[in-house]
């Protein structure tokens, strides 16, 4: 790692005018991706925000119609809330499911959403789900938020705080996992909700995206074999030694189903 | 010598492991725990680029950075006269020629031809201060084309790595009577012919390579800690040939070392770096790796590329093999490179069939990439991967079951000694039994109902078998330098038996997962007839032990173990003299059984503690005869290799919707000879298992075509995990060793010898419903997803 | 540009100053000499450098020590004292090691599962695994050792 300063405001006001005062600040939530990058020396902050001592940021609340959980909630507290898992199991099974355990202790839910990591899993729940994230100065949806590979809607010194979750009819996430790494190759969320069903997809793609054929016919008939035939094209899709972007766009047909057969 | 059953602790027994209670706490000392008074810290400047001419390093501004302590180039160590790495074995090619064999220098001179070749090394106050300086260091690289795979290498118009190497080539060699089977495969009714890739792995212990190089002003004395499999080879190689320095000024030292697998055999250049600078700097010099860095920095494994064909007549019986095989070697020799794809391979293709001819030719070429050696198996994977895939095949070709083409085909159980064509001579086995034990176990019978049942879940279910044959307890020293090797192949041991009776045992072998502490242990207990409890086993450092040659090869038991005999009888041979004097008997009439010495026939015994005592306060003594004290030490040359077997079975199954495959069930009967502790032994199945398994399946380094390794972590090399395996089915048939005195023959490499081809035939079975598929390792989920797309379009897109 | 930190480590109070840039593991082996936290990757693959913090497993190399500022650390030489916790016992018994390199993290590993999943079934011991690498054993015994050592917590030393 390269030398930085170390800051850990305890208020959002505080971490506020800590990035913006910053030379070229970075914001450090749970560090699984951050921390990594550091030692391979692959960025070289002058400041690190540590978002962890901040109680606003924490939390996880359900009320009416929606979940909302704090940017800091470890994907170890979503994954085990029980009511997470009452209201949105499908995200309850993502959060419990990112990588390991010992990094599920440590990541975010904020700092998974802001760093888009085409990899990651949350960016398809929060896109399929129909999310809102919230941020110390305004709230976007899912759709905006989520820009492209590694590029969010945020500004420098803006910090995501919460995201809340309209609570679907159903909801279901399965992935293909890098033998490797163990991210995702392809993760598809299934969504039900009143207003139709909506399908995500990341890891596929240089970023999350939706797949309206998939929502059409699913529209008509909630089950895996209404996807029989159907498939994304391969042309926009990632490529790489574990999966090319034909596999992808096959895997992306098969996980589709296999989030519905797991919805039961 | 029996099994030891009426001792809790003997040979035979499964002792819990005298090593675990440190390695469970938190208290084992690997060598990156180690830190000197005053040490500073070692980080090396490795190439970027796989094929480039060094021109000027300018180092000037990282010698300004802070915490700098000194940097050196090649230059620096040229003119100081620092040798090349040097290799341990000379192949003779098959003109009588001697293999090419060009300079390895500790940094690079001239050029760097691979990535992560080490360009300079800053000594600095802290790891993260080298680091920083080293980013400031200029080098003027002039990019060359690079030579990636062996078998473009060798064209027209590849780069050339060596002027002295032309098209790339280290050597060509072959083995076997070429006439005889050029012969038999003119009158052969039935041949069979396959290619394919033996794919490069990382063996990546989980312990990274580290060294601390100390110099000792005063007395002049260096010291080197390293993370070796074998620290007398290092003192020998590094001391001799690189560094010029003296084996009683250097003392090596391999403590708790995290796993080897091979990769911790060689002689790597930061051993010499760190030993030459402490003196350089006058403070000890630590260097830990990265993952990264020893993902371009430990010598590789396997890498073949190879065309095989058998002949047979109408019956299946094998009349003669050919076998043309090309092997990378990277861009440099490392120590005992040219001797795998040749003796350690080729030998071995004999398998444990009758096959009356075989020729083998190999050629090894150097390319752009990270230098191959030895990895767990080291040339017997890939002999038995070869032969064991060409008999299945074989099995098509002449319509028969894969088993009954082996059984119609192995050497017969009455037929030991058996010369086989290509130079080696089994001592025993009984190969039929294996067989039957791993296919009963293994369930073969209720297989195509297993295989019915999956098919109704989308799956293809396959099952796989393959037999090997190892030649392990490396080596007979005369026939090892017969065939090119630099060094002796034999092992040292020292008994040194204390007054009150307790034992330390010195042995050259290294334990770095073995369990050679407990092992080793339970040889002296059962020798001895004291408790395990009684006996330390030292390992690891030259300055304790009289000499070793280290553990490789599965070679510590059948070696070592036997040196450790030797020193044994002759502890228990002066025992008896001082014995024989205080129980006023001949020496004849004493004999020595379960600790006791006794006058045959009588109730006259002393104990061998009792022994020990008077041995060390001679007052009652026969000082004339026999010298005080009982400390006794033996070296050990085997008589001839030894032949471990055995069959593995393996059930997998492929999703057809994603290419994935699971193994269902994998079985090991193995022949090891005799067992002194089946805990470990079964543990070392296990492990080989895994990293077979791994290579079929999961793990390949992988280069582009700049000799960039595109597998360079963990982020994508696919190391086995937990949820990857299955539980293993172990079972053991024994056939004693006849030529060493424990009946032992080597357990720890069969696992990885097996299991490729057992992996990849059930592969290849799995696939059959959809043609005559042939896919190499490893055979990844995109890989098959791919061929099953290609064989069933209509069905995959369902 | 050292900044004081302060935290409990295997229940003793430790104050120091550190370099921002130092890892948790780096604090660890080098500041208190707690060599028995491993090393093994610099993607945060392995979990040879598993402790507990404030009870519940992370990756000590994915961390700079300051996160940890204030928390309650506990290494493997923290986990027992003098007789061997249930699950060392259990890795002994069940030759659950070899070279030992990957095993202070699979043992604190283990023991987070056991106090979230007192009885763990063998696809659970595995799936948990996921981030704990061994080269050695081939998991086999391992698994068998969680297992066994699960049974042996089960009393109390499950909390």
């Amino acid at each position: 790692m390269y030398e930085f300063n170390y800051q850990a405001p305890t208020s959002l006001a505080d971490a506020t005018q800590a990035i913006a005062g910053a030379e070229d600040g970075k914001l450090l939530a749970g560090g699984m991706t951050l921390v990594p990058t550091l030692k391979q020396r692959l960025a070289r902050p002058s400041d690190l925000i540590d978002l962890s001592r901040i109680p606003d940021l924490k939390g996880i609340k359900v009320d009416g119609g929606t979940v909302t959980i704090g940017a800091m909630a470890t994907h170890a507290e979503v994954g085990a809330s029980e009511a997470v898992k009452q209201a949105i199991p499908g995200l309850a099974w993502l959060a419990g499911n990112i990588g390991d355990p010992a990094v599920r202790h440590r990541g975010t839910l904020g700092g998974s959403i802001s760093n888009n990591d085409p990899a990651a899993d949350y960016p398809a729940a929060l896109l399929a789900l129909g999310a809102t994230i919230y941020t110390t100065k305004r709230q976007l949806s899912a759709a905006d938020f989520f820009v492209g590979m590694f590029e969010t809607a945020l500004e420098l010194d803006e910090i995501v705080t919460a995201v809340s979750f309209p609570i679907p009819e159903k909801s279901g996430y399965q992935k293909f996992r890098n033998p490797a790494s163990r991210y995702a190759v392809v993760g598809v969320f299934v969504a039900k909700t009143g207003a139709g069903v909506r399908v995500a997809v990341t890891g596929a793609g240089p970023a999350v995206f939706r797949v309206p054929a998939f929502e059409a016919a699913l529209d008509k008939s909630f089950t895996a074999s209404a996807l029989n035939g159907l498939s994304v094209p391969a042309d926009e899709l990632n490529a790489d030694i574990h999966a090319s972007a034909e596999y992808r766009a096959h895997l992306v047909t098969v996980f589709a189903k296999r989030a519905i057969e797991a919805i039961g | 010598m029996p099994d030891d059953a009426r001792a809790p602790d003997g040979i035979g027994a499964p002792v819990r492991r005298k090593e675990d209670f440190r390695f469970l706490t938190g208290q084992g000392h690997y060598t990156d725990d180690i830190n000197r008074p005053g040490q500073t810290h070692a980080y090396l400047l490795r190439s970027p680029h796989a094929h480039a001419t060094l021109g000027a390093i300018d180092t000037s501004r990282a010698m300004a950075a802070p915490g700098v302590v000194a940097i050196f180039t090649g230059a620096d160590l040229a003119a100081a006269g620092v040798g090349g790495l040097p290799c341990g074995w000379l192949i003779t090619d098959k003109h009588g020629k001697p293999m090419v064999e060009p300079p390895h220098p500790v940094l690079a001179q001239g050029k760097v031809r691979h990535v992560g070749d080490p360009v300079a090394v800053v000594i600095a106050e802290t790891r993260d201060a080298a680091k920083d300086a080293a980013e400031l260091i200029e080098v003027a690289y002039g990019v060359l084309p690079a030579a990636v795979e062996a078998t473009d290498a060798v064209k027209p118009g590849a780069a050339q790595l060596f002027d002295e190497a032309p098209a790339n080539t280290c050597y060509e060699w072959e083995i076997g009577d070429k006439a005889a089977v050029d012969a038999a495969f003119a009158k052969a009714k039935l041949v069979a012919k396959l290619d394919l890739i033996n794919n490069r792995l990382v063996a990546n212990p989980m312990e990274p390579r580290a060294a601390i190089g100390e110099y000792d002003k005063g007395s002049g004395d260096y010291t080197l800690y390293t993370t070796s499999q074998n620290p007398h080879v290092i003192r020998l190689l590094m001391g001799a040939f690189v560094l010029h320095l003296p084996e009683h000024k250097l003392r090596v030292v391999a403590p708790d070392v995290g796993g080897g697998f091979g990769s911790k055999i060689y002689h790597y250049a930061e051993e010499a770096i760190v030993t030459w600078a402490a003196a350089k700097v006058k403070r000890p010099v630590k260097w830990t790796s990265d993952r990264s860095e020893a993902f371009i920095s430990d010598a590789q494994g396997r890498d073949h590329a190879s065309h095989a064909e058998l002949a047979m007549d109408e019956n299946g019986r094998f009349l003669a093999l050919r076998v043309d095989t090309v092997a990378n070697m990277g861009a440099y020799l490392s120590t005992f490179a040219p001797a795998i794809p040749t003796i350690l391979y080729a030998t071995l293709l004999a398998g444990t069939y009758t096959t009356p001819a075989i020729h083998a030719a190999v050629r090894a070429v150097f390319t752009n990439t990270v230098p191959v050696d030895a990895y767990r198996g080291a040339g017997r994977p890939e002999a038995t991967y070869l032969l064991e895939r060409l008999v299945d095949v074989a099995a098509r070709v002449a319509k028969l079951d894969p088993a009954e083409i082996r059984r119609r085909n192995f050497i017969a159980t009455d037929a030991y000694p058996y010369q086989t064509p290509v130079a080696l001579q089994y001592d025993s086995g009984d190969y039929f039994k294996t067989l039957e034990m791993a296919l009963k176990t293994a369930d073969r019978d209720g297989f195509e109902a297993r295989r019915a049942e999956a098919a109704t879940r989308g799956k293809l279910r396959g099952m796989g078998i393959a037999t090997y044959i190892e030649a392990c307890g490396i080596a007979p020293s005369a026939v090892a330098g017969a065939l090119g090797a630099r060094a002796g192949l034999y092992e040292a041991a020292e008994v040194r038996v204390h007054p009150t009776g307790s034992v330390t045992l010195f042995t050259g072998t290294h334990s770095h997962g073995q369990g050679h502490e407990t092992t080793m242990a339970q040889l002296v207990a059962s020798g001895l007839g004291v408790s395990v409890d009684q006996v330390e086993v030292v390992h690891g450092d030259t300055s304790k032990i009289p000499f070793g040659m280290g553990t490789y090869g599965s070679r510590s038991l059948a070696v070592g173990g036997s040196a450790v005999m030797k020193a044994i009888d002759k502890v228990v041979a002066k025992g008896r003299k001082i014995a024989a004097h205080l129980l006023e008997a001949a020496e004849a009439d004493v004999e020595f059984a379960d600790g006791t010495f006794r006058v045959s026939g009588t109730d006259r015994t002393k104990s061998f503690a009792e022994i020990a005592f008077t041995a060390y306060v001679p007052h009652n003594y026969p000082i004339e005869t026999v010298e005080p004290g009982l400390d006794e030490t033996a070296f050990y040359d085997p008589k001839n290799f030894t032949y471990p077997s055995g069959a593995h079975v393996a059930e997998i199954e492929i999703d057809r919707e994603t290419g994935v495959v699971e193994v269902v069930k994998f079985t090991a009967a193995d022949d090891f000879g005799r067992i002194i502790n089946p805990m470990i032994v079964e543990g070392q199945v296990h492990g080989g298992l895994a990293q077979g398994i791994g290579q079929a399946l999961y793990e390949a380094a992988i280069y582009d075509k700049d000799g960039q390794l595109l597998t360079g972590s963990f982020m994508d090399y696919t190391m086995p995990r937990a949820a990857n395996l299955p539980m293993f089915d172990v079972a053991t048939n024994v056939t004693l060793c006849t030529h060493n005195p424990l009946g032992v023959k080597g357990c720890g490499e069969a696992g990885a010898i097996g299991s490729p081809a057992a992996i990849m035939n059930a592969v290849h079975d799995a696939l059959s419903p959809l043609g005559d598929i042939r896919v190499d390792m490893p055979a990844t989920a995109l890989k098959l997803w791919q061929i099953i797309q290609s064989h069933s379009p209509a069905q995959a897109a369902e | 540009m050292s900044a004081p930190i302060s935290m409990t480590v295997n229940g003793r109070k430790v104050t120091a100053n550190v370099e921002p840039r130092t890892l948790l593991v780096q604090f660890l082996r080098d500041q208190l000499g707690l060599t028995g936290t491993h090393v093994g990757c610099d993607t945060s693959q392995c979990g040879a450098c598993l402790v507990h913090l404030d009870g519940k497993s992370v990756k000590s190399c994915t961390m700079i020590v300051a996160q940890a500022d204030g928390a309650e650390i506990m290494t493997i030489e923290g986990l027992s004292t003098g007789e061997l916790h249930p699950m060392q016992a259990a890795f002994k018994e069940h030759h659950g090691l070899q070279c030992g390199f990957c095993t202070p993290g699979m043992v604190m590993s283990a023991v987070d599962l056991v106090k979230q999943n007192p009885e763990p079934t063998e696809h659970e011991i595995r799936d948990w695994l996921e981030g704990n690498i061994c080269r050695c054993t081939g998991y086999h015994n391992i698994v068998k050792a969680v297992e066994a050592g699960a049974k042996a917590m089960g009393g109390s030393h499950a909390g």
